[in-house]
């Protein structure tokens, strides 16, 4: 006969297991919902579908591309190969700039075209994304 | 002159360091162990030089000393003397160094708070400290010396990162480390009284104390860099479930389990075993933190530009630090856990363990959010961050049933309960707390059921932990640290839910609508600072029935680094805050305007401060 002590235990064992399980299984299935990736212009050219989840774009801020008006701006993110024009309304950064690398992060519309819901800052001039870094560099 | 000095004042400190591990080990390995008094003066001599070599440092920046590259890359003559004073550990060769001046201040103040201990454990103590102390010793001397020649010498150094010229960012680095050392400490500790077999509840009320400091540091130090997030950042929020910040409040989630631990430990002399690996993955989180934030691997928007080399060091360090633990702890493993047949499913002690597996769950959902964009990159090449839907949605189900634990735990006794205490008048209690949070969620828009049951929860829980407020056998700092807690969460709840803003790109002159404020841009002037030019807006906020309010937020445009930053203007009552800020657009003539209204924002601040508060009444009552 299995103690009543050991019982307990393995009842215990048992619980956490599956209670481990579950979390697991959580974590990992909103992590596949929530994950925004990261996509330079000429990558979204080359995209074979264009995905409605939220995604990031990185690149330069292109020369004399920004135009603004009371609700919102426009301007164009390029990695010197493609471009996509970005539309944004919303808090702009101090160091968002002509000729400068942004992050906007928002949705596809189409291969040419993305609505932005928020650019990100950063806290150094000298300071580029390590993915604009990349996106230039290739 | 004074670089030479503080160089070698650095050398002289791991030359101490060296020798104090050596003596302790020949100490330990004597027949008869002795903590002779020659320790405590060598201990003093290291942090002595330490001090020595962090004042040259500070004396360096004070007179701008541009021949050390540390104040050429991070100074400006035309800098304020309180961000020159700040500036020495706004880098990362500073902040180092101030991570080794706690961490033998810790350690010095540890060995005069324990004379009455066990000699093996604490020479152990010592050894293990100083063998923390001499890994970034080494890190330190050999890849971020602070102490490095420029020449020819400059006239003019580069200046500080202006966006961290703030008051509030100039005390975080240093009260956050505070917390993250203390962590060390704790971990040395540990590690030693597993080793002497000395973990019992005499060893945890010893150590207690430095889990309470590291968690008051922490805690501050974290609410610290989420005000000037929400100031200086100007995004509105406080928190962003950036890496950057995830990584501090990582090991706050470990070291609050361990806090409510430790007293287990300490009252029931179990959990002993648990209590241990809580200790090491406290200090195990607070390292890789430094290593994740200083080796530019995180994707974060807070990053500063950085060396990838160093990070590196961190990691290999830490990887030893953890294995070394990991072996002690096997080694020794048996023989400390003693069989506590008297443990009662109803009990204080059980209340302790949901805490604590509450906070292994809320850490493992930051850990993985935090390192899985790292993995995924090194295995696909994919690039891509988690935001805070993920985090949201997995913790905030998760806090219904935290709240109610947490609020029927600090009643529980240390043994047996009988079933019957839960009784009716709580759950009367919680059928009206239901009907406040309907109420308060029906007013805002947000129709989710979800959402009622939520603030439900904290409702019931500020109810509960004002209700304990007048219970006499509940500890006066846990009943205060609780209550703020709750107050703190309920705030964060109804801000999150009833926040409002606004933006509009304006010119001189222009007027928004929005709900039932009008928004008047009525002029803008221009003043020369010392080391900015400043851009003052004034704005006016009209609402019928009420007095306007006038902002005057600035945008600073600094000369070194040219760098622009906007300062917002907030008014606090203590219901809301209303908050605007302007950013330049183009040629200083169109201004990207943004308006915030965010109700108890300031009680978010206060309940931070009075839970740290709380924690020192712990620590003074003891």
């Amino acid at each position: 006969m299995i103690g009543k002590k050991v019982k307990l235990r393995i009842t215990f064992l048992f619980l956490s297991f599956i209670s481990l399980v579950l979390i697991v299984f959580l974590i990992i299935k909103s992590l596949e919902e929530n994950v925004v990736y990261f996509k330079s212009p000429s990558e979204i050219i080359s995209l074979a579908e264009l995905t409605n989840k939220k995604v990031r774009i990185g690149g330069m801020v292109k020369k004399d591309s920004l135009e603004i008006n009371a609700e919102e701006i426009r301007f164009i993110i390029t990695d010197f190969k493609n471009e996509i024009s970005v539309s944004y309304s919303g808090i702009i950064p101090n160091l968002f700039e002509e000729e400068k690398g942004v992050v906007a992060e928002g949705y596809i519309q189409d291969r040419k075209f993305f609505v932005a819901k928020k650019i990100l800052a950063k806290h150094d001039e000298n300071y580029m994304p390590p993915e604009i870094k990349k996106a230039l560099e290739n | 002159m004074i670089s030479e000095l503080g160089h070698y004042s650095l050398v002289f400190v791991t030359i101490f360091s060296a020798i104090i591990i050596l003596q302790s080990f020949k100490y330990v390995l004597s027949e008869q162990i002795v903590f002779k008094n020659n320790l405590y003066n060598l201990i003093f001599l290291q942090l002595f030089f330490i001090v020595v070599s962090f004042l040259c440092l500070l004396i360096a920046f004070l007179y701008s000393d541009f021949s050390n590259v540390t104040v050429y890359n991070n100074s400006h003559t035309s800098k304020p003397l309180f961000y020159k004073v700040s500036g020495v550990w706004g880098n990362h060769e500073g902040s180092l160094l101030l991570w080794l001046l706690v961490l033998i201040l810790f350690l010095f103040l540890f060995i005069l708070n324990s004379k009455k201990v066990d000699n093996k454990y604490k020479l152990l103590t010592v050894i293990f400290q100083e063998i923390i102390i001499l890994g970034f010793l080494v890190f330190i001397i050999f890849t971020s010396n602070p102490f490095e020649y420029l020449f020819p010498v400059p006239n003019e150094g580069l200046g500080l990162n202006p966006i961290l010229q703030d008051p509030a960012l100039a005390i975080h680095p240093p009260i956050l480390y505070l917390g993250y050392v203390g962590s060390s400490l704790i971990f040395s500790s540990s590690l030693a009284a597993v080793i002497s077999n000395n973990v019992d509840s005499g060893w945890a009320k010893h150590i207690k104390k430095w889990v309470f400091i590291s968690w008051i540091f922490l805690t501050l130090g974290i609410m610290l860099g989420s005000v000037w997030a929400y100031y200086e950042l100007g995004w509105g929020g406080f928190w962003f479930w950036d890496p950057v910040e995830n990584v501090s409040l990582m090991p706050w989630f470990c070291l609050t389990a361990l806090l409510h631990s430790i007293v287990v430990l300490e009252k029931r002399n179990s959990l002993k075993n648990w209590t241990i690996i809580l200790s090491i993955a406290t200090f195990a989180l607070s390292m890789s933190g430094t290593f994740l934030v200083r080796s530019g691997i995180l994707n974060s928007i807070h990053t500063f530009a950085n060396d990838p080399s160093r990070g590196l060091f961190i990691l290999t360090f830490l990887f030893f630090l953890v294995v070394l633990a990991i072996t002690i702890l096997f080694i020794y493993f048996d023989k400390n856990e003693t069989k506590s047949d008297n443990f009662f499913l109803i009990s204080k002690e059980s209340a302790v363990l949901v805490n604590n597996w509450f906070m292994m769950y809320f850490l493992s959902v930051v850990l993985i959010g935090t390192i899985y964009p790292i993995f995924l990159e090194v295995i696909t090449n994919d690039k891509i961050s988690v935001g805070a839907p993920f985090y949201h949605k997995l913790i905030v189900p998760f806090l219904i049933p935290f709240f109610i634990f947490m609020s029927f735990g600090p009643r529980l006794k240390w043994i047996k309960n009988s079933y019957k205490k839960i009784n009716y008048k709580q759950i009367l209690i919680f059928l009206i707390t239901l009907l406040i949070s309907f109420l308060i969620v029906h007013n805002s828009g947000v129709r989710y059921l979800f959402s009622i049951f939520l603030i439900a929860a904290s409702i019931f829980l500020l109810i509960s932990s004002f209700r304990d407020l007048f219970k006499k056998k509940i500890q006066f700092p846990q009943k205060i640290s609780h209550l703020a807690f709750s107050i703190l969460i309920l705030s964060i709840l109804i801000n999150g839910i009833y926040s409002k803003e606004f933006n509009s790109n304006m010119r001189v002159g222009d007027q928004v609508k929005f709900m039932n404020k009008t928004i008047t841009f009525k002029s803008i002037n221009f003043y020369e600072e010392k080391n900015y030019r400043l851009l003052r807006g004034n704005f006016e906020i009209n609402e019928s029935g009420k007095n306007p309010l006038n902002f005057v937020p600035e945008i600073r445009i600094y000369n070194q680094p040219v760098i622009s930053t906007s300062e917002a203007d907030i008014k606090t009552t203590l219901l809301n805050d209303n908050f605007i800020v302007f950013s330049l657009l183009k040629e200083g003539e169109i201004f990207n305007v943004r308006y915030q209204y965010k109700p108890f924002m300031i009680w978010i601040w206060i309940s931070v401060m009075v839970l740290a508060f709380g924690g020192t009444l712990a620590i003074i009552k003891k």
